[in-house]
């Protein structure tokens, strides 16, 4: 058997506190397409560094087509073929597309002066981008002009530009829309052609099936096992993830709910500062679960942020409950009970460097203390009641929300708005980089809030979860409100045919 | 782009509230070829100021885009000045003198990096120890210093004093200025940093390391070494800016010599269009922005406004500069 493309063995990496990877080892052959799954905080992303050289393993082993090999640092890895794209997208978005493509590998005259080789760059840049399907037009545009999935398939461009032997993707699709998507898995098929090999995580196992050879699932640090391609399955692989059998993984029992309860939230053709200039009108009932569906950049978030006073409404309103609401500011939606679980929590939804009592208290503090300050005791109450409910995994509520997992982090931001009693309660993206333990517990947890009569309002892109967990769907098309569907007409079909603007 | 049209606005307000004042005020005899020629007089003056303040914004800004700070740059032009001086005075030839003064800033440069990127200091806290210790340092080492005092102590280093006064500063053996040297020594200066900022692999990895260090460092940039870099170019500027306040001044005294410069570069380097967030600022918009004070001092100045109200407007300036920036920017985001 020739040696792998890249073979790591017993890999051990430990952080303060934390064991990471506890000898984990994997294989992969060139042109073959590995994917990687486990919950978060079992290791793969330390694993995918270790590989890229951001991290270097306190123990174990990495070969390179069979020679052993000690990466200093991610550009080291780089120049010798393994390349790897981030989780969260690092890029300069100062900069234009072209510069970003060859940022620490600029063409340059020789010499110490370095001086740019402008039209090498722009022939290359425009090669890579087609290669990518974005058009050679926008290359000269800053990057913080392009949408999420544009700036992930500028990242992956930016990899084919080097001698890619391996390419690591971390959560690739997390922010692309279908199209980008296809035209992800095209650009892998090529990449599989052409003899690199491609080491994948994902979140989303229906993608796993489709596009890997092989699956490795890692937990808690260690091999947890491997499935063929003709056994990857949905079900084999999370029993391989959890260690055990996910029955029940949506709680939902989509009783037919219309007009069963008072219309909890009430937006009438509201239109915000900024935004498209058509008016969207909305209705979330007590006790319902609407999923809202549309593709990235449809407009969701922001008349979710509209609503919650992030963005300033221009025309039209909302209501709670009946009642009026003005809402300038996040303030006066909070004091209507109208929160909001934003889409990008290590951003909005927490403060990252401080622990996790501080951001469960943070929005609670009207109601904790008087004039003279906050009373300890009644804090720490908080923090116990809602550590313990949620189930936080985190040493201590001093821990910085930072270091939790993902899905962890996702608790402490549902944790610090279920104390002040929501009455609407809009998600964004409510599972996102989170593990399949810790969604199955968001989802019960979603469950629970519709039976006590709370209008939940969940956006979402993950397919398997709209469909799952919600009672009625809205769909967003450039902006507006394309449609709804009631439980009996939704299906994966009707919810692309409206979000596609068919 | 935006910004640079708005400082080059500003200046042409200025600029023409300075001639519009020459015209207003000169007296009804006068010849208009006459007070055309005050007026260019003036210009060239107010010329070879903005090239001296320009250098050191050029020095500041580099920094800034990098996502830096450094508020070392006044004592380190008031420290270069009295070393020049007291090198002198200790028999080093002019030439040397300056060449080692320039170095020494340089030095300082290097230990400002290396504070910051090897101990991983703040920059504002590093750069501010290093305002009070380059301060220090100055007024240990001398009181005043001066020409005529270093050509008192070595008669024969009048005629080289004067040589590199003539070049850098554009002054004649009489004191009058001939042609703004610091001027076109700002332009050399800001053609090289724009060179280096717009057409090498180096200026894109300084806006990188500015707008998002871990994307320049996950790009293989050698991000540290890059820092130090533009440290280092910032002190070695103000360390020329101070050999040049030197030969331009009667005299320098260590306690005052360059105070507050500092926060005029980073003025300049803002107005310019530098974001204090880096990742932002053009080689243009730092030679447009360090033009601003001068002129609006001068401005001050000829109106007959009280001196001590420069502050005030400098600061009121900046501040409507800032909001209609701001302003500007909101619309532009909101219309995306």
């Amino acid at each position: 058997m020739p040696p792998a493309r890249i073979e790591a063995t017993g890999i051990h990496k430990q952080f303060p506190g934390v064991i990471a990877l506890d000898g984990v080892s994997l294989a992969l052959a060139p042109g073959e397409v590995l994917a990687v799954v486990g919950e978060n905080g079992a290791g793969k992303s330390t694993l995918m560094k270790v590989l890229a050289g951001v991290y270097q393993p306190d123990a174990g082993e990495v070969r390179l087509d069979g020679n052993p090999v000690r990466f200093a640092g991610p550009g080291d890895a780089a120049r010798a073929g393994v390349v790897l794209i981030h989780q969260e997208l690092n890029q300069a978005e100062n900069l234009s597309v072209t510069d970003n493509l060859f940022l620490g590998r600029e063409p340059t005259t020789a010499g110490p002066l370095r001086v740019l080789d402008r039209r090498a760059m722009a022939d290359r840049a425009g090669e890579l981008l087609a290669r990518v399907g974005l058009p050679a037009s926008r290359a000269a545009t800053r990057v913080e002009s392009f949408s999420p999935g544009e700036k992930q398939l500028v990242e992956i461009a930016r990899a084919l530009g080097t001698a890619v032997r391996v390419l690591i993707m971390d959560e690739p699709t997390s922010s692309l829309t279908q199209r980008e998507t296809e035209r992800l898995y095209e650009v892998i098929a090529g990449l599989k052609a052409a003899g690199v090999s491609v080491l994948y995580i994902s979140h989303r196992l229906a993608e796993v099936r489709r596009c890997a050879d092989r699956v490795t699932v890692l937990r808690d640090g260690r091999n947890a096992g491997e499935l063929p391609r003709d056994q990857i399955t949905h079900d084999n692989m999370v029993r391989l993830m959890v260690g055990r059998d996910l029955r029940q993984f949506f709680p939902r029992d989509h009783r037919d709910r219309s007009g069963a309860g008072d219309v909890i939230l009430s937006v009438s053709a509201l239109r915000y500062a900024g935004g498209p200039p058509h008016p969207v009108s909305l209705d979330v009932q007590a006790g319902e679960v609407l999923g809202m569906a549309g593709l990235v950049g449809a407009g969701r978030t922001e008349l979710a942020e509209a609503v919650f006073g992030v963005r300033w409404a221009v025309a039209g309103g909302i209501a709670v409950a009946g009642e009026p609401v003005r809402v300038g500011s996040p303030r006066d939606a909070i004091r209507a009970g109208v929160l909001l679980v934003p889409e990008d929590r290590r951003l909005h939804g927490l403060v990252l460097e401080e622990g996790v009592g501080f951001n469960l208290s943070l929005p609670n503090l009207d109601r904790l203390g008087s004039w003279v300050g906050v009373r300890g005791g009644a804090e720490a109450a908080l923090h116990r009641t809602w550590i313990d409910r949620l189930r936080v995994r985190t040493p201590s509520a001093a821990q910085p929300a930072g270091l939790l997992s993902g899905g962890n982090q996702q608790k402490v931001v549902f944790g610090k708005w279920l104390a002040r009693g929501p009455r609407v309660l809009i998600l964004d993206e409510p599972t996102r980089g989170v593990d399949v333990g810790a969604k199955a517990e968001i989802y019960a947890l979603i469950d629970e809030l519709a039976g006590q009569g709370v209008a939940v309002w969940m956006i979402t892109s993950d397919m398997e979860e709209l469909l799952g967990m919600s009672d009625r769907v809205a769909v967003m098309h450039e902006g507006r409100l394309a449609g709804e569907l009631a439980r009996d007409a939704l299906t994966e079909e009707s919810v692309m045919r409206l979000a596609t603007g068919g | 782009m935006k910004r640079i049209l708005g400082v080059l606005a500003l200046l042409v307000v200025l600029y023409g509230g300075l001639v519009g004042t020459y015209v207003q005020t000169a007296p009804g005899h006068e010849p208009a070829a006459r007070t055309r020629e005050r007026i260019t007089g003036n210009l060239i003056d107010v010329g070879n100021i903005q090239g001296r303040y320009g250098l050191i914004t050029v020095g500041a800004a580099l920094v800034i885009i990098t996502g830096g700070i450094d508020l070392s740059v006044g004592s380190v032009v008031g420290l270069a000045a009295v070393l020049f001086g007291v090198l002198m005075e200790a028999g080093v030839h002019p030439y040397l003198a300056a060449l080692i003064v320039v170095l020494a800033g340089a030095a300082i440069g290097l230990g400002n990096g290396l504070l910051i990127t090897q101990l991983r200091l703040q920059p504002f806290l590093a750069t501010l120890c290093g305002m009070f210790v380059y301060r220090g340092a100055a007024r240990l080492l001398a009181g005043t210093v001066s020409r005529s005092k270093a050509v008192e102590v070595h008669p024969e280093f009048a005629d080289p004093l004067q040589t590199i006064r003539y070049l850098l500063v554009g002054k004649d053996a009489t004191g009058e200025l001939v042609f703004p040297a610091q001027f076109v020594l700002l332009l050399v200066v800001a053609a090289v940093v724009a060179f280096f900022l717009h057409r090498t692999a180096y200026g894109r990895y300084w806006y990188a390391i500015g707008y998002n260090e871990q994307a320049a460092k996950y790009a293989g940039v050698a991000v540290d070494r890059q820092r130090v870099v533009v440290y280092v170019a910032c002190s070695a500027l103000a360390a020329l800016a101070g050999v040049l306040l030197f030969l331009d001044m009667p005299s320098i005294q260590s306690d005052s010599g360059g105070l507050y410069l500092e926060l005029y570069a980073i003025l300049g380097a803002v107005l310019g269009g530098c974001s204090l967030r880096g990742g932002e600022g053009t080689a243009v918009g730092m030679v447009l922005g360090a033009m601003v004070l001068p002129v609006l001092e001068n401005l001050v100045n000829l109106r007959g406004l009280e001196s001590n109200v420069i502050p005030a407007v400098i600061g009121l300036t900046l501040l409507v500069g800032t909001i209609v920036d701001e302003f500007i920017r909101r619309r532009s985001r909101l219309n995306r």
